[in-house]
């Protein structure tokens, strides 16, 4: 694998510097003292330190889950060292995914702004249409060593579940994927599509009847069946070694990036942009970078109707530490603790919790994360269809936006990389309502 | 370059002295009391506030005449990972009718008015308790009346910290202890054990299917014994006398928590303490050979 996976977990999961004591490069990172107490020691006034606000991650989840989500560590610091598992992987990730991805100029949107060089990498040009298939490939292949039959997702846009759902088939193993009722209303072609590959859908009804109820349920299968079956988590949120491994099988997106914009331009870009529902993208593409202190990484958070409206899905902008799905990060919740409803115009973004590395990264500065409305994101949506001739899903809209907005303000010198992360095809049915109301209607 | 495993490095670095003080707790002395009487516990769970704040307080009053010998009290959360639809409802019954963190220990400062001698064990998860402060919670807590906690997402690894605080203000730090869990594991959950220990009988979400009690079951209960002088209660899946007189017959304690709660949001405050007799009297026939 690449040598620059720098930012790891402590023996407890949490993310620290790799160098103790150390802090990731970054033009914003100053605080050194500041930045290691937060991160190394116990919180300030509290005498013996306490581990719960020691730092990003953890694994905060039932005894039962406890040994078999250790057993799954083991598992997988095994498989990355095996080079038979990373040719196999590898393999795949060629002649089944597609990769690697096209870096593409996008000459138009360039003039369009007519400031900074735009480039996409895309993502949406992976088998399934996102790059959810880079974790759900890497993790199925995991499981399957490990012996297990049965594949367990859950799924907000339907992307990740698709993406669970092919694998499983190609692997020949079983699969349940749960979605929230509501998402199953408005994501309906990836619904069909993942009974097609050949999937049991679980609708879930309790609390919000979004993504982050379906992760409930599908820990709760888990629990429930932990001799048979792997959950396959679909962004790097989760008990730890969630979080690093989904990164780990994302960093493909950085690492190709770097090298292709190396050989083709001779140089590394100024600025990394992508949306982050959970971040999975985002990490993906930031992490072959995090060492480079002058790449500028920034992350795009759902604003939904506006941060100040209370309806959106920024929980590093809008949100507090807390404690939930395993981890502790930012998350929408409030004053009791209790989580809040996130929205968003697009399913995949709409989760009230964060990864915890970005959570790590944004107070360490290395990296800043904007968020992007629901207007916005569609407003991009219809100037890539018409100046790229490409159709983004409504999740890297809101990173196309933002793209947009920097370029705008930069010299044609400075190099833009914004993370395509899936195709919009899904999405047709919002987007439509949205951008031509009339055709809705007809 | 990748990290030490969390679960081979963490008794090394998280486990507190293994130092109960709580010899002469509320928890002990019932637990003593019952050990005399040659009878296991009856241990109820009811989720606070559930289905409103004063139906909830009435039913906290009335279930040790009823026969709960401990009171387990739900802090509900909005997503509850470890728990079935029934308390799933109960915490969103109880949220919507305005239940807090804050109320939930005033139901019990109110109970302790009264009762001095019956435990509160307060359940729930960590999201909460660290917004409304770990350190103001515990104490509140103590302060309360409260005699331990039941920390669904809090494993051993991340959780000496709080257990030495909660030590310190005499709250019990009670332990679970799943099907799943390798004997390797035990002495560490153990150490930061007080109280009781909580076995779930089976891999599963809270009253998600009926118990069927194994000899497996019976088996892993003599091993927990061999290892700790704490008393073991079972719980997930007791729905019946017949269930709870077989585990009373191997167990110290006996956790009944969903089938109450349906009872409860089913048929009201009465009907669920008529449930709440119909397993005590179960439990006290038990070791009679009654069944
Ligand atoms: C195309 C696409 N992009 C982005 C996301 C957001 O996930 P993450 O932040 O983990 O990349 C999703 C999630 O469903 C998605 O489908």
């Amino acid at each position: 694998m690449n040598s620059t996976l720098k930012t790891l977990p402590d023996h407890n999961g949490f993310f620290v510097p790799a160098v103790p004591g150390g802090h990731p490069s970054g033009r914003r990172c100053r605080d050194v003292k500041n930045f290691s107490r937060k991160f190394l020691g116990g919180s300030p006034g509290d005498g013996h330190g306490t581990q719960l606000n020691r730092g990003y991650g953890g694994r905060y989840v039932a005894e039962t889950l406890m040994p078999l989500i250790g057993e799954i560590e083991a598992a997988y610091d095994d498989a990355r060292a095996d080079p038979a598992f990373q040719a196999r992987l590898h393999e795949l990730q060629r002649d089944y995914v597609g990769r690697a991805t096209p870096l593409y100029f996008a000459e138009r949107l360039t003039e369009h702004f007519g400031g900074a060089q735009i480039y996409l990498k895309r993502e949406d040009l992976n088998h399934t249409g996102a790059h959810k298939i880079n974790n759900a490939l890497g993790q199925a292949l995991l499981a399957q060593r490990m012996g297990r039959q049965r594949l367990i997702a859950e799924t907000g846009a339907g992307m990740h579940g698709v993406a669970v759902a092919t694998v499983a088939a190609r692997l020949g193993l079983g699969c349940v994927v749960y979605m929230g009722a509501t998402d199953i209303e408005r994501q309906q072609p990836n619904v069909q599509r993942m009974r097609l590959l050949g999937a049991e859908i679980v609708p879930v009804h309790s609390g919000t009847a979004t993504l982050k109820d379906a992760m409930n349920e599908a820990l709760r299968d888990w629990v429930a069946n932990v001799d048979d079956t792997f959950y396959i988590i679909g962004t790097v949120a989760g008990p730890a070694p969630y979080p690093r491994m989904v990164r780990d099988f994302q960093a493909v997106i950085g690492v190709e990036t770097r090298e292709q914009l190396l050989a083709t331009q001779g140089r590394l870009p100024d600025t990394l942009v992508a949306c982050v529902g959970g971040g999975s993208n985002a990490m993906g593409l930031f992490h072959a970078f995090l060492d480079d202190a002058a790449v500028t990484l920034v992350g795009v958070e759902a604003a939904g109707e506006g941060l100040e409206s209370g309806r959106h899905a920024a929980s590093l902008n809008g949100g507090e530490p807390g404690i939930l799905h395993g981890n502790r990060t930012y998350l929408l919740q409030d004053g009791d603790g209790q989580i809040r409803d996130a929205h968003s115009i697009s399913a995949g973004l709409d989760y009230p919790g964060v990864g915890p590395e970005h959570a790590y990264l944004h107070d360490s500065g290395r990296a800043s994360y904007v968020a992007v409305t629901d207007d916005e994101a569609l407003e991009a949506v219809g100037l890539c269809c018409r100046l790229e001739g490409i159709l983004p899903a409504l999740e890297s809209a809101h990173a196309l936006y933002h793209a947009g907005q920097l370029a705008a303000a930069q010299g044609p010198d400075q190099v833009i990389v914004v993370c395509l992360s899936g195709r919009g095809d899904k999405d047709m049915d919002t987007i439509t309502r949205h951008l031509m109301p009339e055709e809705a209607q007809a | 370059m990748s990290a030490p495993s969390l679960t081979t490095e963490m008794s090394k670095t998280d486990t507190p002295n293994p130092v109960s003080p709580n010899a002469d707790s509320r928890l002990a002395r019932r637990f003593a009391a019952l050990k005399a009487a040659d009878r296991a516990a009856l241990v109820t769970y009811v989720m606070a506030g559930d289905p409103d704040p004063s139906a909830s307080r009435d039913l906290l009053a009335r279930l040790p005449a009823a026969g709960a010998d401990i009171i387990e009290l739900g802090m509900l959360f909005s997503d509850p990972m470890a728990d079935g639809v029934a308390i799933q409802r109960a915490g969103q019954r109880a949220l919507a009718n305005g239940q807090t963190l804050a109320l939930t220990l005033e139901m019990v400062r109110d109970f302790r008015q009264r009762d001095d001698d019956t435990p509160i064990v307060l359940m729930g998860y960590l999201n909460p308790l660290q917004r409304f402060g770990e350190d103001r919670f515990l104490q509140a807590a103590a302060e309360a009346g409260v005699d331990g906690l039941i920390l669904v997402d809090l494993p051993p690894e991340h959780g000496a910290a709080m257990t030495a605080r909660a030590r310190d203000l005499g709250l019990a730090r009670i332990p679970l202890v799943a099907p799943t869990t390798p004997p390797g594991r035990l002495p560490a959950l153990l150490a930061q054990g007080d109280g009781f220990v909580y076995r779930i009988a089976f891999n599963g979400v809270t009253g998600s299917r009926r118990l069927d009690i194994a000899a497996e079951l019976d088996s892993a209960l003599d091993a927990l014994k061999r290892q700790s002088p704490l008393p073991v209660a079972v719980g997930f899946g007791v729905r019946d006398g017949g269930t709870a007189a077989a585990i009373a017959r191997i167990a110290d304690a006996v956790v009944v928590g969903s089938a109450l709660v349906e009872r409860l949001a089913a048929a009201g405050v009465d009907a669920a303490l008529e449930l709440t007799r119909e397993l005590a009297e179960s439990i006290q026939g038990a070791r009679r050979g009654e069944s």
